[in-house]
C-alpha cells in the first residue's frame, strides 16, 4: 500500500457518538485502525473507557468522554475536550440512537419527542457545533467530513416503524440541507447520511422483538428468519463491521468530492 | 487494515481515458491486477505500459464493449492470464450534448448501445464469469441516471438504464447465492475527455453557456477530478463493501441533493 493512502485517517481527529456499543463501537474501531485520533462519547462512559483502554494498549489514540447527545451543555463540553486534546476536529460519526417501535396507534406523543430527542436533536447539535468549529473561521477551521446515521427506515416503509422512520427521514433531510448549505458558503464540511440495512447489533434484537409485539410474527425466531430469508436479498444481516468500513469511506478523502449523498449499505434490501 | 483491494484482479472497460484510466492507477495502488481494455488500442497499450512502470500488474486487452463476440472472447483470454477473475468496471460511455427536437434515431440508439447495452453484456459475461467465485461489478451511471438535463435525452435514458439494471442484477445474484455483488456508481461532472470531447462540439457560445450553468448547480462549486470519483470504484470493489449490493453510490458535489 503507496503511504499516500487516500482512504487513511492519519493526523484526524474523529468524534463517534454511541461509541459504546455496535455500529459506533465498531466505527470507532476502525477510525482508531485507519490512523485516526478518536474520542469516544456515550451515556454508558464505562464502556467506552474500556474500549478507549483496549485501543492504547494497541498503539492506537482514543478517549472516552460521557456525553448525553440530547444536551446541548453536553457538546459543549466535548468541543472543550476536543480543543484540549489534540486542538483539531475532522471527522464526526452522529451515530448514537435508539429505536421505539409498536404500532402507529400504540405510540405515545411522549414516544414520538424522546425519540426525535435522541435521534434527531442530537444529529442537529452535532451538526451545528461541527459547523462553528469547522468551517474556516472556527476554531478548529479545516473544515471536515459529518455522517449522520439514518436507516433504510428513512428510505422505505416497515411495519412498526412509524416514528423510528420518521426520525430516519429526518436524519436524510437535514444531511441533504446541510450539505448544500456547507458547501454554498465554503465551510469545506462534507455531510451525508449513511443508511444501514438490519445489522446485528442490540438494536436488531429489539427489532426482532417488535416484530411479535406488533404481531408480524408469532416468535423471535419467525422475526429473524422472515427478516433474512424474505426481506434480506443477501440473506443475512449485516455486520457492525461493514457499515463502519461505508462511514470510514465516508471519512476519508477517499470520498472528497461526496456531499449530501445517501450511501446504503443493506445486503439489496431496498434494491427490491 | 486499510480498504484495498489486494490480488483482486479487475476488468475495466473504456480504461484508456479519464475515469477509467484514473480508476486504474488508484487501482493498482490498492493492490489490484489490472485487465486494462479499450477500443482504443494504442492509449490502451500506452496506459498498460505507465501502470507496469507504477509497478502494477496490468495487461491489455482490445474490447468494443457493444461486441457480443468480443466479450467472450475477453473474458476468456483475462481468465487465461490472471487464473481467475474479481471484479468488472463497465465504464465505456459516451455522452452526445443534443435536445430531443434535434436527436436522431441513430444517434439516439449509438449512445444506448454503448451506455445500455454493453452494459447488459459486460454485467452477463461478468455473472457467467464470476459466478463460481464471487466477485464485485461496478457499472457507471452518472447523475444524469438519476436526473434530467434538458440537452442530454439520450445519455439520460441510457444511464438510468443502467440504474435499474444494477439492481435487477444484483437481486439476481443474491437470489442464486453467487457472491456477486453489483452496484451503479453515480459521478456528477468530471473534467475528463469526455466532457471536454461533447463540449467541443458545440459553438464556443454554447459551450460556455452549457459549462457555466453546469458549474453554477455544483453546490461544491466545481467539477470533479476523475481520481475522485476512482476511489468510489476502489471501494465498491473492495471487501470493505461486502454487504453493499443493488446501491447507488453517488459522487457529485452535491448536485443531485438541491
Ligand atoms: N442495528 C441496526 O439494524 C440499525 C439499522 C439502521 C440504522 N441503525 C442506526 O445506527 C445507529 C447505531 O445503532 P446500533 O445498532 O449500534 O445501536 P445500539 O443500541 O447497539 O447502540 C447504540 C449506542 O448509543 C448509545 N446511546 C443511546 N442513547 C444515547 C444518548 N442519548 N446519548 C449518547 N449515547 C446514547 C447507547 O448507549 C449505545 O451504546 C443508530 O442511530 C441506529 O438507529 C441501526
Ligand atoms: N466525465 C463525466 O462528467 C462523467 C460523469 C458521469 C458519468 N460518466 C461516465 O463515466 C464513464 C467514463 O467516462 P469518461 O468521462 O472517463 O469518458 P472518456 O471519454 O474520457 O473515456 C471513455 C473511454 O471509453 C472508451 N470507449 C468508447 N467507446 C468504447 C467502446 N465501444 N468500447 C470500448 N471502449 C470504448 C474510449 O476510448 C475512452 O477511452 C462513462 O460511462 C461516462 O458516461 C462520466
Amino acid at each position: 500500500m503507496k503511504e499516500n493512502n487516500p482512504f487513511s485517517l492519519q493526523g484526524k481527529v474523529a468524534v463517534v457518538t454511541g461509541a459504546a456499543a455496535g455500529i459506533g463501537k465498531a466505527c470507532a474501531q476502525r477510525m482508531a485502525y485507519s490512523g485516526a485520533s478518536v474520542l469516544l462519547s456515550d451515556i454508558d462512559v464505562a464502556a467506552c473507557q474500556r474500549l478507549a483502554a483496549e485501543l492504547n494498549e494497541q498503539g492506537f489514540d482514543a478517549r472516552a468522554i460521557q456525553q448525553d447527545v440530547v444536551l446541548e451543555e453536553d457538546w459543549q463540553a466535548l468541543v472543550a475536550e476536543l480543543k484540549q486534546w489534540h486542538n483539531r476536529w475532522d471527522i464526526l460519526v452522529n451515530n448514537a440512537g435508539i429505536y421505539i417501535g409498536g404500532r402507529l396507534e400504540d405510540n405515545s406523543v411522549e414516544q414520538l419527542t424522546r425519540i426525535h430527542e435522541v435521534n434527531v436533536q442530537s444529529v442537529f447539535l452535532g451538526l451545528r457545533y461541527a459547523a462553528e468549529t469547522m468551517q474556516p473561521s472556527g476554531c478548529f477551521g479545516r473544515g471536515g467530513s459529518v455522517i449522520n446515521l439514518s436507516s433504510i427506515a428513512g428510505l422505505i416503509g416497515v411495519p412498526g416503524h412509524s416514528i423510528y422512520g420518521a426520525t430516519k427521514g429526518s436524519v436524510r433531510s437535514i444531511s441533504k440541507h446541510s450539505a448544500v448549505e456547507f458547501a454554498r458558503f465554503g465551510y469545506g464540511i462534507r455531510v451525508n447520511s449513511l443508511h444501514p440495512g438490519l445489522i446485528d447489533t442490540a438494536m436488531a434484537e429489539q427489532v426482532y422483538d417488535d416484530f411479535v409485539d406488533v404481531g408480524l410474527t408469532q416468535s423471535r425466531e419467525e422475526a429473524s428468519a422472515v427478516l433474512e430469508q424474505q426481506m434480506i436479498p443477501m440473506g443475512r444481516l449485516g455486520t457492525a463491521e461493514d457499515i463502519a468500513n461505508a462511514a470510514l469511506f465516508l471519512a476519508s478523502d477517499a470520498s472528497a468530492y461526496i456531499s449530501g449523498a445517501e450511501l446504503t449499505v443493506d445486503g439489496g434490501f431496498t434494491a427490491a | 487494515m486499510s480498504i484495498h483491494c489486494k490480488d483482486k484482479v479487475v476488468l475495466i472497460t473504456g480504461a484508456a481515458k479519464g475515469i477509467g484510466a484514473a480508476a486504474c492507477h488508484a487501482l493498482a495502488a490498492a493492490g489490484a491486477k489490472l485487465a486494462v481494455s479499450d477500443i482504443d488500442q494504442d492509449a490502451g497499450r500506452e496506459l498498460c505500459e505507465a501502470l507496469r512502470a507504477e509497478g502494477a500488474d496490468a495487461e491489455f486487452f482490445p474490447l468494443d464493449v457493444c461486441d457480443e463476440q468480443q466479450w467472450q472472447h475477453c473474458m476468456e483470454t483475462v481468465v487465461a492470464s490472471f487464473g481467475q477473475l474479481d471484479g468488472v468496471v463497465n465504464n465505456a460511455g459516451i455522452a452526445v450534448i443534443c435536445g430531443p427536437e434535434d436527436e436522431s434515431l441513430e444517434g439516439w440508439r449509438r449512445t444506448q448501445t454503448i451506455n445500455s447495452d454493453a452494459v447488459f453484456l459486460g454485467s452477463r459475461a461478468a455473472i457467467q464469469t464470476m459466478k463460481a467465485r464471487g466477485g464485485s461489478i461496478v457499472n457507471v451511471s452518472s447523475i444524469e441516471g438519476i436526473v434530467g438535463d434538458p440537452m442530454l435525452p439520450a445519455y439520460n435514458a441510457s444511464k438510468g438504464a443502467v440504474r435499474a439494471l444494477t439492481k435487477s442484477l444484483a437481486l439476481y445474484c443474491a437470489d442464486r447465492d453467487y457472491g456477486i455483488r453489483v452496484n451503479s456508481l453515480h459521478p456528477g461532472y468530471v473534467e475528463t475527455p469526455l466532457v471536454s470531447g461533447a463540449l467541443a462540439k458545440l459553438s464556443e457560445d454554447d459551450a460556455n453557456a452549457f459549462a457555466t450553468r453546469v458549474v453554477a448547480s455544483i453546490p461544491m462549486g466545481r467539477m470533479a477530478r476523475a481520481e475522485e470519483i476512482a476511489q468510489g470504484i476502489v471501494f465498491l470493489l473492495s471487501d470493505a463493501a461486502s454487504y453493499m449490493t443493488g446501491s447507488e453510490l453517488v459522487m457529485d458535489g452535491g448536485y443531485t441533493a438541491r
